[in-house]
């Protein structure tokens, strides 16, 4: 079947299963027969490379454009400095000064400066490193230790996962900048949740965030647990969302993670569920 | 000459406000005729980012020679350095008494920032 879907894996709490649930539905991708890729948006902590252990074949640098003042051709009137919503840039007295770790890239100095006293020069931030890991197309994004500006990275792996025709997005955790880099314009999100108080909260605040944004989706309960799931199936019915697979919380999934393998192959009953929710995915985002 | 001081109200008797990017307000003395007036520094107080290099750009506008202030980070000194304004350090009491300590010369002028940048 030819597809050309992006699904993103989301929560709004961290640590709810995100990486686990992505890296194992791309595993039911390729034994489906999809040219399937993995791309690892979690920047700042990317592991999905600790279970797929991909060969790595392609490393390039990425940054962001930063203004740089040709002092001589300045004129200190100071426009730069209006336009800039992040004071990266700013007229003080007689000379123009940049705060190359505040600007966000966005080059509004450079296209309202009248004297074109101001060009750009790329700041890195961090690294892409792309490869190929059983047949999944892998590519992660490493943001520089120290770096506070990750969505510019973030939107640089999106970029290069283009090509796959079943495209599954890794996410950061929360609702913030990173996150929208992340799912904005993918076709599906699945949204992954503990049947916790705590994940149920932290749910409702990524279904809004979706709602915002207008993308569908629908959720998957990670180490299901017979005793909290009715919190889980409530909550899901208010907000009107579908459930679309359910992860028994079992210890043997933990301790293949512990060890960095992939229970779709260590843990009997996974690939299952994976099938499964990979067949529901398709369904419900093709519709 | 007309001298900033970082505080937390608007007169001479006001607390002085130990923060400089995020202080209420900036009170504005000429030393020679001892005229003063407040600027608020609301704007600044919500900022996400950037609110020291935001106020050292607010006092410059005031044309001052001097800041006294509690603290002062990377971005802010560097800011302040380039409008041609000598930072001082002083924290105790009202903006009248810095004032006094700032006349007496008991202030000393600070070679660089004394607290870390809050981003990155």
């Amino acid at each position: 079947m030819a597809l050309n879907l992006t699904i993103a894996v989301a929560s709004g709490k961290g640590g709810t299963g995100k990486t686990t649930v992505s890296a194992n539905l791309a595993c039911a991708a390729i034994e489906a027969g999809h040219n399937a890729a993995y791309l690892d948006c979690d920047v700042e902590e990317p592991n999905g490379h600790l279970f797929l252990k991909p060969r790595i074949s392609h490393i390039y640098p990425v940054g962001i454009p930063v203004p740089v003042v040709n002092e001589e051709k300045c004129t200190k009137c100071g426009a730069c400095g209006e336009i800039c919503q992040y004071s990266a840039i700013v007229k003080i007295s007689k000379t123009v000064l940049t705060f190359d770790n505040m600007c966000h890239g966005c080059g509004g100095c450079s296209l309202v400066c009248p004297a074109g006293a101001i060009t750009e020069k790329e700041r890195p931030i961090g690294v892409i490193e792309e490869g190929d890991a059983g047949g999944v197309s892998f590519i992660h994004g490493r943001l520089n230790i120290g770096e506070a500006m990750s969505p510019p990275l973030i939107k640089a792996v999106r970029k290069a996962g283009l090509h796959g025709n079943l495209t599954i997005v890794d996410v950061p955790p929360g609702t913030s900048c990173p996150v929208i880099a992340a799912v904005r314009g993918v076709d599906y999100v699945l949204l992954v949740t503990e049947p916790t108080p705590f994940g149920l909260n932290d749910l409702g605040l990524a279904l809004d965030m979706l709602r915002e944004l207008g993308i569908p989706g629908a959720v998957v309960i990670n180490r299901s647990d017979p005793e909290y799931n009715h919190l889980a199936h409530d909550f899901c019915r208010e907000r009107g969302v579908q459930i679309l697979a359910e992860i028994p919380d079992e210890r043997r999934v933990a301790e293949a993670y512990s060890v960095g393998e992939l229970a779709y192959y260590a843990v009997p009953g996974y690939r299952k569920i994976m099938q499964q929710l990979l067949t529901s995915v398709e369904r419900e985002a093709i519709g | 000459m007309k001298v900033a001081i970082t505080s937390q109200g608007k007169t001479l008797e006001s607390k002085v406000d130990t923060r400089f990017g995020r202080a209420g307000w900036f009170v504005v003395i000429d030393t020679n005729t001892g005229d003063y007036n407040a600027v608020s520094n609301e704007q600044n107080l919500n900022a996400k980012q950037g609110a020291g290099i935001q106020a050292a750009e607010q006092v410059s506008r005031q044309e001052v020679s001097a800041l006294i202030t509690g603290n002062c980070g990377p971005k802010a000194f560097r800011t302040l350095m380039a409008a041609g304004i000598k930072v001082y350090y002083g924290t105790e009491g009202t903006v009248a008494e810095v004032l006094e300590q700032f006349h007496n010369g008991t202030l000393s002028e600070a070679s660089d920032a004394n607290v870390d940048s809050h981003w990155v």
